[in-house]
């Protein structure tokens, strides 16, 4: 309700029904189904904003901001493999599945990662030719549906992540409606062409961490020690998640806040399962300090990231790189408002189109359709994400020189204070203005 | 032939000399010894090698196997031949939960039982057990063919997709969208060439089929208690 009604008439809109509430029970009751729905989390969560930077001053000598270096490359999973992976800058892309995306989208995330010397991500649908081939450095995941797995692309991945679950869902399996499943992706997952595509939620050939140990133990074989092995999880119980993955043999850890994207999940999912990820990163970082495992076990973190002050401060978080989802599209073009008016057709608008799964996506990215996918050139879509990506880096070298630091893994907590008790709870960092850790020192 | 004893070699040293062989092949057929039931033994073969395991396997015996025959002359744990894409393993003993799951192509022979899970979400896979399987087996089956000489546990087929079903004993129950199909003339061939490749014998007609109703295949919400 806008505040000119509210004066003008006197009527008030309930705080618990409100209109998008109410939209939903309608909505149910007419269909009798739950929503599903792409995008993440849109309710507001403590998050990133909430934490504020310590500039140098009289007590801190900031680094000259156009002189002296700033490192951002960042080496992961050297615990076992014999070949880790470097990356120039931190920012990696995290796994989106072509089915969810279109062959042009993953494409572009290969090409604009490749160009600023970052990795990209396959995702719950195999390895697509155009991927491999435009990106330097891909994660290969490997997921409970092991859709497209075979051995023949696991030894060509630079990494291998398996997949425990995402921010958006923890503890929930994937959904890709019919009209989605084209000849293309039918054939990659082996299934009819347009039925829903359901992906388990629980790996089918090992329950629990102890026989995780062995299945890594098992990908380690068939690649011959080659690439590190990641595991990510979606952020529910991370301290102990973490200390788990870490005994199972993981290389890497990525961890998924609830902020974290999806192509198709419940809407009762998306907002109501998991944690933020402002207070997933200090449970991961205590646990692997715990464990003499921090910087030896690298922490990657996903869920919300969108500019280089939210790099900077999962860094200072004590993460090792973050990866993105969401901002990456964003950056491709999804949501644009060059296409306002065919996201109104649809029963959308720019900026709020969240229905990744029904496949008609005007900007060509959650798509299969093969004349909405042409819309999106995949030479400048990746060139628009490379200079994003230059961009949050730029943004966090910044952060990182005016605390002092000539590398971004130096930035520490000490760095940070937080805006509200919520975010100092979670973060694990003083109120600003105080020496006040709630739940840790008075 | 290459022999090998597990309990003087590492598995690590076993699987890299059988991956050695996928470049310049130079040995087919290798034996190994003392296995003692340990985890990852002979996985991620591609060559057209041979492997006699002498004894029990652990974990994901010959998983991701292409191409090789690989025959365990003792029980398999979980996951033998775990998404494997061409090829032959057989397990003269029992075989642990998940035999052949998610694997997309070649032969899987169980002489004795399967645990749970049996070709769980198989994309292709010919499996055929001589004994029994456990519950839940050929959950998600998105294709290929499971013959099940014996019973079969609860929820057999539960929401499976396109995989052909044999079973000659009993089945305890069906899953979610796993129905009892005619078995029609084509289906005696199929199933026929199926036992004579896996080399059991077995009458084709005394077999029933199952497969999917596709009742499941786009969400409904009448089949809301199905799911």
């Amino acid at each position: 309700m806008s505040n000119e009604l509210n004066e003008h008439t006197g009527l008030r809109e309930s705080a618990t029904f409100d209109r998008t509430t109410m939209a939903e029970i309608r909505r149910a009751a007419e269909t009798g189904i739950y929503d599903i729905r792409g995008f993440g989390a849109k309710r507001k969560l403590p998050h990133f904003d909430d934490l504020l930077f310590l500039g140098a001053s009289m007590s801190r000598y900031p680094l000259e901001g156009y002189r002296e270096k700033c490192n951002t490359s960042v080496t992961l999973g050297d615990r076992f493999a014999k070949k880790p992976i470097k990356l120039d800058i931190p920012i990696t892309i995290a796994g989106m599945s072509f089915g969810a995306l279109s062959a042009n989208a993953k494409e572009a995330l290969g090409r604009g990662a490749s160009e600023v010397g970052t990795s990209t991500t396959t995702g719950d649908g195999g390895m697509t030719a155009e991927e491999r081939g435009q990106s330097k450095k891909l994660i290969y995941q490997y997921l409970p549906s092991r859709y497209g797995m075979n051995p023949d692309d696991l030894r060509k991945a630079d990494a291998i992540e398996v997949v425990l679950g995402q921010g958006a869902k923890p503890g929930g399996g994937g959904m890709l409606l019919g009209q989605k499943i084209s000849d293309r992706v039918a054939q990659m997952r082996t299934l009819p062409k347009g039925i829903d595509q359901r992906s388990a939620c629980r790996h089918p050939d090992w329950t629990g961490p102890d026989d995780l140990a062995i299945k890594i133990q098992e990908l380690r074989e068939i690649t011959d020690w080659q690439v590190p092995i990641y595991i990510k999880v979606g952020a529910t119980r991370t301290y102990y998640d973490v200390k788990l993955a870490v005994k199972a043999g993981a290389d890497v850890v990525v961890i998924d806040g609830m902020q974290g994207g999806t192509a198709a999940t419940q809407e009762v999912f998306i907002e109501h399962v998991g944690i933020p990820t402002l207070a997933a990163i200090p449970q991961a970082v205590q646990a692997l300090q715990e464990m003499g495992m921090h910087r030896k076990v690298q922490l990657i973190v996903s869920g919300g990231i969108r500019n280089g002050a939210d790099v900077a401060k999962c860094m200072a978080l004590g993460a090792d790189a973050v990866a993105i989802g969401t901002a990456a599209l964003i950056a491709l073009g999804c949501n644009h408002p060059r296409y306002d008016e065919e996201f109104r057709k649809i029963g959308s608008a720019a900026g709020f189109y969240d229905d990744y799964q029904e496949g008609r996506d005007p900007a060509g990215i959650s798509t299969q359709d093969p004349e909405l996918s042409k819309r999106l050139d995949p030479v400048e879509a990746g060139h628009r994400l490379a200079n994003y990506l230059r961009v949050l880096t730029l943004e966090a070298q910044t952060l990182a020189r005016a605390c002092g630091k000539n590398d971004l893994r130096n930035l520490e907590p000490e760095d940070l204070v937080a805006l509200t008790v919520e975010s100092a709870a979670m973060a694990r960092v003083p109120l600003a203005g105080t020496c006040w850790i709630p739940g840790q020192s008075f | 032939m290459k022999t090998f004893d597990l309990t003087q070699n590492t598995v690590r040293e076993l699987n890299q000399a059988l991956h050695d062989q996928s470049g310049e092949c130079m040995e087919r057929e290798f034996d190994v010894f003392s296995p003692h039931g340990q985890h990852n033994i002979a996985c991620g073969l591609d060559q057209n090698l041979s492997v006699n395991i002498m004894g029990h396997a652990g974990y994901f015996c010959a998983g991701m196997n292409k191409k090789a025959t690989v025959t365990v002359h003792g029980n398999a744990g979980q996951g033998v031949a775990e998404n494997m894409m061409s090829g032959m393993v057989r397990i003269k003993g029992d075989a642990s939960q998940a035999a052949g799951a998610t694997a997309h192509g070649g032969l899987l022979v169980i002489e004795g039982n399967a645990g749970a899970r049996c070709g769980i979400s198989m994309k292709g896979v010919d499996i055929v057990v001589k004994g029994n399987v456990g519950h839940m087996s050929c959950f998600m089956g998105q294709a290929g063919n499971l013959v099940v000489c014996g019973d079969a546990g609860e929820a057999l087929g539960d929401s499976l997709y396109e995989v052909h079903i044999y079973v000659k004993g009993h089945v305890k129950s069906l899953g979610a969208d796993c129905i009892e199909k005619e078995m029609r003339p084509e289906h005696i061939e199929e199933l026929g060439n199926l036992l004579s490749r896996a080399g059991i014998d077995e009458d084709p007609a005394r077999f029933k089929r199952y497969g999917s109703a596709r009742q499941l295949y786009n969400f409904k919400v009448d089949n809301a208690s199905a799911y």
